[in-house]
């Protein structure tokens, strides 16, 4: 096992008498991808926030690549790049002015800055607006500068808090691809924080829910969906003709059927464990015509809307 | 041996890594400074400000001069006799002809207002524009963006006004003819660094309300309010009490009289603006002897005749001190709660 190159050790932040980060335990690898996933005001800005020494945790204790975050926080930001979820830009400064003002901060010599700004803009798409001032880029630019920006400073770690916030579904791909390259090639540890769940999916090694200052689950997409739904971890979608009564009343008796539903032309049938071929052998037994069988895959969205939906169950009960 | 040799080769390696990690704070810093100051000199604010700042100069330096060379033609005497006797130099910035107001008047009104314009958005701006968590996120301490604010706009300040003063004492020496002695200049020198101070006291509370407000529009409005009330309301509310203090009802003595008097002056030192007026009067005008009352038996002895500069600066001693301790205040406080400040916007 690879050191963790983020490691947050049961830290909790207090506000009056409010914790927004309770008791939190995270390890992040060197080399992955992993997404923080959490509703609105659920303490991930916060726990961000202690791992790059900007806020104090009230206890607990966070290492960023091995350095204490809180005693240390100017080494640690030397290597950890930051993308807040409400990025500025100077405006009357270009692209490139903001990019080599950043260079200037962390002291990187100017010739090498500009080489190093000229290729992160192309690499995001922006050489053609270098010289623009940035308060004429439009939201998605913005976001794609920010990424260079972090980048300027040749980080081992970059830490993106809603970096898919406010832009075009299009400008979502590109800047995924372009999250998920930096990975890859310069094999850069990213921590992303998002409530956009299959855009975690889409990109993320491995993610932790984050509700309301603690992690509920944790670990690769199909283990979240274990750890979450203990009852009807699968789903399978029936579309036979025709569907009535009996045969719903047929399939619910199958061992491991946990409930069926009817919706429109189809049926989904939840059940603890997979029951494909018995679903079927019974379908085609009790006559009906079987078109479609599939397992239904489990999105974040999916695992995280149920989750959500049974807890308001259970707390109304 | 070899191990020796190689820790002389560490050694130096140590000290220079040290070095270089010093001198790379002091490039983040001098990059914030000359960023705030490139921002400062073209934002629209500023540059307006600056505009009437230099034409209401010129225009005091307009009617001093010619009140001075009405005052040189009239007299019958060696006009540059007069300038030397008179600290006739020095009425460059003092005199008018009531036409306009005198330099003087203009900067006690003016720089507070550059002042605030200089320093109400320095922190809010940042953090509203999302700025300020991309600047915390870069590897300086957070003190920087702070300091580097006030360094920025003093820095303006300096330069404004230095060439300001040097810029009306070279057209009063070219329009009147008379040089300046020494002494003066070095009276106008001390004027000009006065200047600064005063205005870095507004500078330095327009910051602290920066940092307190999360609004420019809040910050702007109390820093102006302010300075209304130190420039307009403070006096009128000192008048009153003065009023009640000083009636004849309640003093009896002669000694009553005098502390009462010395209260009513200690309250008035209270504003920034009162100091700064009592200072700017010693320094331009060396013929002010005494900043509080007199008996006839402490004038008895005096000769009439001007103080020398550093008699005139021992007066104004505990006003120029109270005036920058009020701005270290200011800038203390300010410091304090930026530090212990989240950064976040929301």
């Amino acid at each position: 096992m690879t050191q963790p190159i983020i490691e947050l050790n049961d830290i909790t932040k207090q506000y009056d008498d409010q914790f927004a980060v309770d008791h939190l335990s995270l390890s992040i690898f060197k080399g992955e991808v992993y997404g923080l996933l959490g509703p609105n005001g659920a303490g991930k800005t916060t726990a961000i926030l202690t791992m790059l020494g900007l806020s104090e945790p009230t206890s607990g204790q966070v290492r960023v690549a091995g350095i204490n975050s809180t005693r240390q926080p100017i080494e640690v930001k030397r290597k950890v790049g930051y993308l807040p979820d409400d990025l500025g830009f100077y405006h009357n400064m270009t692209g490139l002015e903001n990019l080599l003002f950043t260079a200037e901060m962390n002291n990187i010599p100017k010739n090498t800055a500009k080489k190093r700004a000229d290729d992160l803009l192309q690499k995001v798409y922006l050489n053609e607006s270098a010289d623009k001032k940035t308060g004429k880029y439009s939201r998605g630019m913005k976001q794609r500068l920010g990424l260079a920006d972090v980048l300027m400073k040749n980080p081992e770690v970059i830490i993106l808090d809603e970096p898919t916030l406010g832009i075009d579904p299009e400008g979502v791909r590109e800047l995924l691809k372009m999250i998920r390259n930096l990975n890859e090639l310069e094999n850069i540890t990213v921590l992303l924080s998002s409530h956009h769940l299959h855009q975690v999916q889409q990109i993320c090694d491995r993610a932790g829910i984050f509700v309301q200052g603690t992690l509920l689950a944790e670990g690769d997409i199909p283990s979240l969906a274990e750890q979450l739904l203990v009852d009807d971890t699968f789903v399978t979608t029936v579309s036979a003709d025709p569907i009535d009564a009996d045969l719903m009343q047929k399939i619910s008796l199958i061992d491991g059927v946990n409930k069926v539903d009817h919706d429109k032309s189809y049926l989904e049938v939840y059940c603890s464990r997979d029951v494909t071929p018995q679903i079927s052998k019974t379908v085609i037994d009790s006559g009906s015509a079987l078109l479609q069988i599939s397992n239904k895959n489990f999105g974040l969205d999916e695992i995280y809307h149920r989750y959500f939906e049974g807890r308001e169950q259970h707390e109304s009960v | 041996m070899n191990l020796s040799s190689r820790l002389q080769k560490l050694k130096p390696a140590a000290i220079t890594d040290k070095r270089e990690k010093t001198n790379e704070n002091r490039n983040a810093f001098f990059a914030l400074v000359r960023k705030e100051f490139t921002d400062n000199i073209t934002s629209w604010r500023i540059i307006i400000l600056l505009a009437i700042i230099t034409l209401t100069c010129f225009g005091s330096l307009y009617t001093a001069v010619t009140t001075i060379q009405d005052a040189i033609d009239k007299s019958s005497e060696n006009g540059q006799q007069i300038g030397k006797d008179a600290y006739l130099f020095l009425k460059l910035f003092t005199v008018s002809d009531g036409t306009l107001p005198n330099f003087v008047t203009f900067v006690t009104f003016l720089g507070p207002l550059l002042g605030i314009a200089l320093g109400f958005d320095a922190i809010n701006s940042e953090r509203n524009k999302g700025t300020l968590s991309r600047l915390m996120s870069q590897p300086i301490p957070r003190d920087y963006v702070l300091n580097a604010k006030f360094i920025g706009a003093l820095l303006l300040n300096i330069v404004l006004f230095f060439s300001l003063g040097f810029l009306v004492m070279a057209l009063g020496i070219l329009i009147l003819g008379i040089p300046p002695t020494f002494e003066e200049f070095a009276r106008v020198f001390c004027f000009l660094t006065l200047c600064i101070a005063y205005i870095a006291f507004w500078l330095n509370l327009g910051i602290l309300f920066s940092v307190l407000f999360r609004q420019a529009a809040t910050s702007a409005l109390s820093s102006i309010a302010a300075w209304l009330f130190f420039s307009v309301f403070y006096n009128m509310i000192v008048q009153m009490a003065a009023k009640s203090m000083l009636s004849s009802g309640s003093i009896t003595s002669q000694e009553q009289a005098i502390n009462a008097q010395g209260t009513i002056l200690n309250f008035m030192r209270l504003s920034p603006n009162y100091l700064f007026s009592e200072s700017t009067t010693t320094l331009l005008s060396p013929t002010v002897r005494s900043l509080g009352p007199m008996t006839t038996r402490q004038t008895s002895g005096a000769i009439p005749s001007p103080l020398p500069l550093d008699q005139s600066l021992l007066l104004i001693w505990p006003q120029l001190t109270g005036l920058i301790a009020a701005t270290l205040i200011c800038f203390a406080i300010a410091y304090m709660l930026f530090m212990r400040q989240e950064i976040r916007s929301n």
